[in-house]
């Protein structure tokens, strides 16, 4: 009998649709990724493994087996004794997913013995065992430790440590490295796959991230729309897919070995197609010029210094790619550079006018202004006053970012995340800037989403001659569209150059580190860059 | 933890006295001539000139605040015109009616109303909780929708209206309890807490329903937090959840609000007082400002702005022992 055995497979929220007639299986010890982007519904089937949905008011059909219980017709009772104790569940968001008030020690405690008769001393210990286990260092004293005293890779770490106290026979992991850094992604993962051949456990993982699926499934199911679209081992999906949707999204997937053959996507500073009036201009002309700039936050003795002596030039046309993880000062770096915070200490020289593209497409737009009135802002603070003159310049910028001139008077819900982030270009571009910071512009897009916004931008920069600064934490999105890039680390930017070089032959080793922990597409690649970070951590 | 006392305890100790400040500079800002309201209306020029100068209501502003912050602090003396009348620390003043000093007229007063205060506090945290959580339990049911329907009510109508349906029911047509006749906790604790019992039942049914609307809202949030699923997702059982991981967080803002109320209750549930003839704070405010008694009110706002601040600072601490975050934030 198979782990888990799910046949025909439907989940409704009210009207909506999420999982439609969804079939798979799962053998005990596989392991399974289930891809898709967002509203694919993988992460409501995911749920529902665990009878989750129940008493919430989603709509719940056909069969599903996990673990011998067959879980759309058990009781309560039955299904508390499946969770936690023959399936475990970690989730994404490892800090809210996990009590505030208690010690991560008992928390697990707590789970342990909901499933085991055992004194709390045991159970304590089998929690001190676990956490040992996914590697917290100092166990015994940790343990004792609140969520809020843990790093958010510790965090995910006591997750997977809750999970695995029950000893269960299938790990379903929800988006597991979603919320981390790229780094203590690789690690999760590392440890993901550790435990799996040592436990001998199934795994059933939910992503968004096919690099990530690469990584630690044996084999694929890609979702769209609530439907399976195509499944098949890891190796033949994401080398060869056959059904067009798999293509599309691979195809969209940003890659660092080699740039994408579409010209497309290639960075317009590369073919020296940028001139304004005829004048060849990449390159040339420093826009924004910054010379040992400091932000430091905080006063007294709690003080930190989120950008620490950095210096760069941004040259017109051209476009930096400034990479880092959370915390790095990337995103202080770009505010700076945008006049949003004044530098505590170093010069920052500004020749050009400069706006910038936010990474949330939700926050940053007014939900009470029409999207054509968002994208006006900056013409009436500019000081335009005729009516006609802005509506008429407003639906202009609209048609360049490819959205319909007519849906001025909209409203941001009614818009997409992808279409969402080209008002916000256009937002931008309304005050005629020469250079654009891009703040994780891509970041909270799907990657189909994310492939024709970086395509966007790279075709303005073609018709307006920008600059771009091009800010976020997936190393990949940044080689795709940049000609130069720097790497940042606590303040400083340990690297800069040409992006082929820093990508192909990189110095640093903490830029060395990162690119050995971005998750590769195919599986056998993955497998030797896991060998790889085994070697650079031990090294 | 050390220093969040010491900052929070600070804190509190500089809104008292801006609250001094403020309340002191209101009441002898105020128009009209202090020193004739405080001799009294027949009081010949001469009289009202010699309480002037008792009051040291010659002196500028600051150095009037400078006498009263002393009283507070070392206490200060009176000149009677007779003798000398000392006051001691904490020294509110003199009553412009009585003569007597503010602060043992407040002592006197105070205990009735703290035993309303806190009588009444314990049955509607009993009660608004206790509310509030049934109906989270019965959500969607008709229960829940019975129990909203009766906070509704409970938030709309005046304590003298349900206190005198009360005495017409409990006292008069079932002649099950006594007409209240407050007497001291320390004289005869049995028949104090059955004369009590009524005006607490009163002020616990009008105060409750703010309670059970945020402890339902607070549950209905907190429930729907991540890591309330996570346990859900090990199979701990809808109890344990809602007891264990869930309550804790619900209840932080639900203990904010009591604080604040318990605190303001010291000041005096005046129309309860008044209903039950409970001889409390409430009743002397009243009088001492129909009376414009200025020191009176003065003193009663302070007294009252203390219970406020007190109870928000032990309310925070809790709050702080419960979530170490708070300390950090």
């Amino acid at each position: 009998m198979s782990l888990v055995e799910v046949s025909d497979l439907s989940i409704s929220f009210g009207d909506v649709r999420a999982v439609e007639k969804l079939s798979f299986s799962l053998e005990a010890g596989g392991a399974l990724g289930v891809v898709g982007e967002s509203g694919s519904g993988k992460s409501a089937s995911a749920y529902a493994l665990l009878g989750l949905h129940r008493g919430t008011g989603a709509r719940v059909d056909g069969s599903i087996r996990v673990a011998g219980v067959d879980v759309t017709a058990a009781d309560d009772a039955e299904l508390r004794a499946l969770r936690g104790a023959k399936a475990a569940m970690v989730f994404q968001d490892p800090l809210s997913s996990l009590d505030p008030y208690y010690a991560v020690g008992d928390q697990i405690a707590q789970v342990y013995r909901v499933h085991n008769r055992a004194s709390r001393r045991l159970a304590r210990a089998r929690a001190v065992e676990v956490l040992d286990r996914v590697g917290i260092p100092d166990a015994v004293r940790r343990s004792r430790s609140r969520p809020h005293e843990f790093s958010g890779g510790m965090r995910q770490r006591a997750l997977i440590a809750m999970a695995l106290a029950c000893e269960p026979q299938l790990l379903i992991a929800d988006e597991p490295t979603t919320a981390l850094d790229v780094t203590v992604q690789a690690q999760i993962l590392d440890l993901l796959h550790n435990l799996r051949r040592e436990t001998g456990m199934g795994l059933l993982l939910v992503t968004h991230d096919v690099g990530v699926a690469a990584e630690s499934v044996d084999e694929v199911l890609v979702m769209q729309s609530g439907r399976a679209v195509e499944r098949g081992p890891v190796g033949e999906v994401l080398v060869a897919p056959r059904e067009p949707y798999t293509q599309t999204l691979l195809a969209a997937v940003p890659r660092i070995p080699a740039r994408p053959a579409a010209s497309d996507e290639k960075p317009a500073a590369d073919r020296g197609e940028v001139s304004v009036n005829g004048e060849e201009l990449v390159g040339t002309e420093p826009l924004v010029e910054a010379v040992d700039v400091r932000q430091v936050f905080g006063r007294g003795k709690s003080t930190l210094a989120a950008v620490d002596g950095v210096s760069l030039t941004v040259r017109r046309g051209e476009t930096l790619g400034i990479v880092g993880e959370s915390g790095s000062g990337k995103t202080t770096l770009g505010r700076m550079l945008v006049g949003l915070l004044e530098p505590t200490s170093g010069r920052l020289t500004r020749r050009a006018r400069v706006q910038m593209v936010f990474q949330d497409p939700v926050s940053s737009l007014n939900p009470r202004r029409s999207i054509g009135e968002s994208v006006a802002d900056p013409l009436r603070a500019s000081g335009e006053r005729d009516e006609a003159v802005i509506r008429a310049r407003v639906r202009d910028l609209l048609k360049r970012v490819g959205l319909d001139p007519e849906q001025y008077d909209r409203y941001p819900h009614e818009f997409s995340g992808g279409q969402r982030q080209r008002v916000g270009i256009a937002r931008a571009l309304a005050a005629e800037p020469e250079l654009i910071v891009c703040d994780e512009a891509v970041s909270a897009l799907d990657v189909t989403t994310q492939a024709q916004v970086t395509a966007l931008l790279a075709q303005l920069q073609r018709e307006l001659g920008l600059a771009l600064v091009f800010i976020a934490h997936d190393l990949a999105v940044v080689r795709q569209v940049s000609d130069r890039v720097a790497v940042m680390r606590r303040g400083r930017i340990v690297e800069e150059g040409e992006v082929d070089q820093v990508y192909g032959d990189p110095r640093d080793p903490y830029t060395k580190q990162l690119l050995a922990a971005v998750p590769a597409l195919d599986p056998v690649l993955a497998a030797v860059r896991r060998a790889a970070r085994k070697e650079l951590a031990a090294a | 933890m050390k220093w969040f006392l010491l900052r929070r305890l600070g804190g509190a100790l500089f809104v008292l006295l801006a609250l001094s400040i403020v309340v002191y500079a209101a009441f002898y800002v105020a128009p009209g001539n202090v020193a004739q309201i405080a001799c009294g209306p027949r009081c010949s020029p001469a009289q009202v000139a010699q309480v002037s100068g008792q009051l040291h209501l010659g002196d500028p502003l600051y150095m009037q605040y400078a006498h009263f912050l002393q009283g507070l602090f070392v206490g200060r003396d009176y000149s009677t015109g007779t003798g000398v009348l000392h006051c001691q620390a904490p020294c509110l003043g003199l009553s412009y009616q009585s003569d007597q000093q503010v602060t043992e007229l407040i002592l006197a007063k105070l205990p009735a109303t703290a035993s309303l205060a806190v009588g009444a506090f314990v049955l509607w945290m009993l009660l608004g909780v206790g509310t509030g959580l049934l109906s989270v339990w019965r959500r969607g049911r008709l229960t829940e929708r019975i129990l909203t329907g009766i906070t509704l009510a409970g938030m709309a109508t005046p304590v003298f209206v349900i206190g005198l349906l009360l005495i017409i029911i409990l006292v008069t047509a079932l002649q099950i309890l006594p007409f209240p006749d407050y007497v001291p906790l320390t004289e005869n604790p049995e028949q104090w807490a059955w004369n009590l019992l009524l005006p607490w039942i009163s002020l616990a049914l009008v105060s409750a329903a703010p309670y059970a609307r945020m402890t339902r809202a607070s549950m209905l949030e907190t429930l729907a937090e991540d890591h309330v699923r996570t346990f859900r997702a090990y199979g701990v059982s809808e109890r344990a959840l809602v007891g264990r991981h869930a309550l804790r967080g619900a209840l932080a803002p639900v203990i904010a609000l009591g604080a604040l109320d318990i605190g303001s209750m010291f000041g005096g549930a005046v129309l309860t007082e008044s209903l039950f003839g409970i001889p409390g704070v409430g009743r002397e405010l009243v009088d001492a400002v129909k009376h414009v008694d200025l020191p009176v009110v003065v003193g009663l706002v302070l007294v009252t702005g203390f219970f406020v601040v007190l109870a928000n600072a032990v309310a925070d601490i809790l709050q702080a022992m419960a979530d170490r975050r708070v300390v950090l934030a």
